[in-house]
């Protein structure tokens, strides 16, 4: 059976994790080589390296960073952050990165996805949308770029439609009102997302305890759970996590 | 003579992630779509993700197409490459390479599956040099939207969409994966062991 995955997310800052409350007051959380290799070795099912200051500071993501992980570890790898062109995709999956994860991008010119999707095949394109709930409409979520920084007035459901017709593989859901918040994920919102789309959804943004996670898989449908800090600083061991999930009746890859 | 492990040139995705994981095996593979160094190759590695007919056009005008079908070295393809290796995919409506008749299908969703097949998921393997030690259930990381029927070549299943597939195919000097094992942490890397060091068939 097709388990639920997994996913530390790794927040990249000249080459060492940091990871923020509400995307900011960045804190470091050590060496994102030696993390990688650790999280592989207890259980991760997959890594997201997430390069946050590669929009805002208009710097390219991390090349021979991705190059040094794709040596070490031996689960799949996505990579993230200021990719601007179809060149920069290139040029990661070149260095070893198994998926890229476009956001601000895609948002300024969509075309990208399917470019991108004909050009490396959709497996390897994750289209990343930063959510916040919006405050004019109810029940409505807005989409933010900018590494959560800039409002596009873009309703969430609609764009990850689009995401996903205009070839993106799988979807990384953040809610930046749970985000950093540990107060669990944003059910709602993941699950609606998860019911209208046919492709894989990741949920991120909120992970504080084992049953935010058993949650999001039950009630909000997610294909795969993101989180940083709650890793970063071992407040929840991931074989801990997966026996819990696994005993809770979730489909999970416990390590042989 | 070359002895070298060898990876498949061709236009189908990076290989990047397969030359890192034979390093861990303490394997220097070589890159190449030399006929020479294919057929004198101590393994032959075939890589590829990507879409199938854009595949085998590349395949077939560089005539690759009639030397792969024509080793006698043991051979691994993964992911499309296994795809190719088939008779047939559904994908373009594509004519493979034949090396196993059985017929490469899109997955449709039953019950609310996602599309692509992406993510960890356990294969049933029967007795082949390729899973010695490898455990029943064991996860291995899969993605793609088509899958290879299954067929008597069949030498591990997987289930999806209510449809038990072809995780692996097998025969004579040929095999071929659907999942990733140099993405599959240590059930993986167990696999490709088995195909780099393990009893030639």
């Amino acid at each position: 059976m097709l388990a639920k995955r997994i996913i530390p997310c790794l927040d990249v800052q000249n080459g060492r994790t940091v990871k923020g409350v509400n995307f900011v007051n960045l804190r470091d959380a050590g060496d994102a080589v030696e993390l990688a290799r650790i999280y592989a070795e207890n259980g991760a099912d997959e890594l997201t390296f997430l390069d946050i200051t590669a929009t805002i500071e208009e710097r390219g993501t991390f090349t021979s960073l991705v190059r040094s992980i794709s040596e070490v570890i031996d689960i799949p790898f996505t990579v993230g952050g200021g990719i601007r062109s179809v060149k920069d995709v290139g040029r990661l999956l070149e260095a070893g990165a198994d998926k890229i994860s476009i956001n601000s991008m895609a948002v300024k010119d969509p075309s990208i996805i399917s470019t991108l999707a004909l050009e490396f095949g959709s497996q390897c394109v994750v289209c990343a949308i930063d959510v916040r709930k919006s405050t004019t409409i109810e029940n409505s979520h807005e989409v933010y770029v900018s590494g959560g920084r800039v409002a596009t007035g873009i309703e969430a459901l609609s764009w990850a439609k689009e995401v996903e017709d205009r070839g993106a593989g799988e979807i990384l859901l953040t809610s930046m009102d749970s985000d950093g918040t540990k107060n669990g994920f944003a059910i709602d919102i993941t699950r609606s997302m998860s019911d209208l789309l046919s492709i894989p959804i990741i949920a991120s943004g909120g992970a504080g305890t084992k049953d935010h996670f058993l949650s999001v898989f039950e009630e909000g449908k997610a294909d795969a759970a993101l989180a940083a800090s709650i890793f970063h600083f071992s407040e929840i061991p991931i074989g801990e996590l997966k026996i819990f999930l696994q005993k809770h009746g979730i489909p999970i890859r416990l390590k042989h | 003579m070359n002895k070298s492990v060898v990876i498949v040139k061709y236009n189908a995705g990076n290989v990047r992630s397969v030359i890192c994981a034979l390093s861990r095996l303490g394997v220097d593979a070589v890159v190449s779509d030399d006929p020479k160094i294919l057929k004198s190759a101590s393994r032959v590695i075939f890589p590829g993700v990507g879409e199938a007919s854009t595949a085998m056009k590349y395949l077939r005008e560089s005539h690759l197409d009639e030397i792969l079908v024509d080793l006698d070295n043991p051979f691994l393809g993964i992911c499309l490459g296994l795809q190719l290796m088939c008779s047939r995919s559904q994908e373009q409506d594509t004519p493979c390479l034949s090396i196993f008749p059985t017929e490469v299908n899109k997955f449709i969703p039953l019950n609310g599956e996602k599309i692509p097949h992406m993510g960890w998921n356990t294969i049933r393997c029967n007795q082949d040099y390729l899973f010695e030690g490898v455990a029943d259930d064991s996860y291995c990381y899969f993605v793609h939207s088509y899958y290879a029927a299954r067929a008597k070549e069949t030498i591990a299943s997987c289930f999806y969409c209510g449809i038990e597939f072809s995780a692996a195919l097998g025969s004579g000097n040929y095999r071929g994966v659907q999942f990733h094992p140099e993405k599959s942490g240590s059930v993986g890397h167990k696999i490709l062991e088995n195909f780099i060091k393990g009893e030639r068939l």
